[in-house]
């Protein structure tokens, strides 16, 4: 069976899966943030798969991934930058003890 | 055509493998080199999609910065976080990553998709860069990228610096 649109749609299926369990189980905030770039990996496949198989010649897709791709980075920038701030402060970067605004 | 099946199959292995790597490994800079394989793998998927200019990008950016930027916050932070234990939420998290993984599969598998049968584009930069700078294309999304950047940029500086 030659691979077809359903095996890429699937690949991401899946580690857009691994990346929502890794989001919502780990208590290492640097982990969260890795299981994030995973989901959103996970989705610019799916955005190439659809790009290459349905409208081969618009490539709006892949404008999308670059776009996507873009916005991880100032994430990962930031993200990394809380993570720091919140270790200089508080000596942890354990998410369930950073419960500063829960009450 | 074979070539191309061979490649996806094995590059979707390792990219299986190296994600749960990631979220399964107890050493978190083991994990953080597997995100690097990954990143990688995906790199190749691009390529068997054709899309070339984003698997160099993919490169540039996942495997080049965001995994440094990684590497660099897990040595800063390493002493007070050994190891990435899971919290009291594993059990719920899994069945939930199942469930949606399941729903997913099925919204996919029973959709007819439209597949066109032309051949893609090849190279695909000009095309890419006619549409992001282009006439009619996106470049005001290209405008609004630079100030996002740009605002990420200095909300980092403004975070991280010593009062």
């Amino acid at each position: 069976m030659a691979v077809g649109l359903e095996h890429y749609l699937i690949l991401s299926a899946v580690l857009f899966s691994i990346g929502l369990y890794g989001a919502l189980a780990k208590r290492n905030a640097i982990v969260i943030l890795m299981s994030i770039e995973l989901m959103l990996n996970a989705v610019n496949i799916a955005m190439v798969a659809f790009s290459r198989y349905i409208v081969p010649l618009l490539l709006t897709g892949q404008v999308f991934v670059i776009f996507i791709m873009v916005v991880a980075a100032a994430e990962v920038a930031v993200g990394l930058a809380i993570i720091i701030a919140i270790y200089r402060h508080r000596e942890t970067i354990d998410a369930t003890k950073i419960d500063l605004m829960k009450w | 055509m074979i070539g191309l099946d061979i490649a996806f199959w094995v590059l979707a292995v390792v990219g299986i493998g190296a994600a749960l790597a990631v979220v399964l490994l107890n050493d978190i800079f083991r994990a953080a080199l597997c995100l690097i394989l990954c990143f990688l793998a995906v790199a190749g998927i691009y390529i068997t999609l054709s899309a070339d200019f984003l698997a160099a990008v993919q490169v540039l950016i996942y495997v080049g910065a965001i995994s440094v930027l990684i590497i660099l916050a897990i040595m800063l932070t390493r002493e007070v976080q050994r190891g990435s234990p899971s919290n009291r939420l594993r059990i719920p998290a899994f069945i939930v990553a199942i469930l949606f993984l399941g729903g997913v599969t099925f919204a996919m598998l029973n959709t007819p998709w439209q597949v066109s049968v032309d051949p893609p584009l090849e190279p695909t930069t000009p095309a890419l860069a006619g549409l992001l700078f282009g006439e009619g294309g996106f470049i005001l999304a290209v405008e609004i990228a630079a100030i996002l950047l740009l605002a990420a940029i200095l909300g980092a500086i403004v975070l991280v610096r010593e009062k």
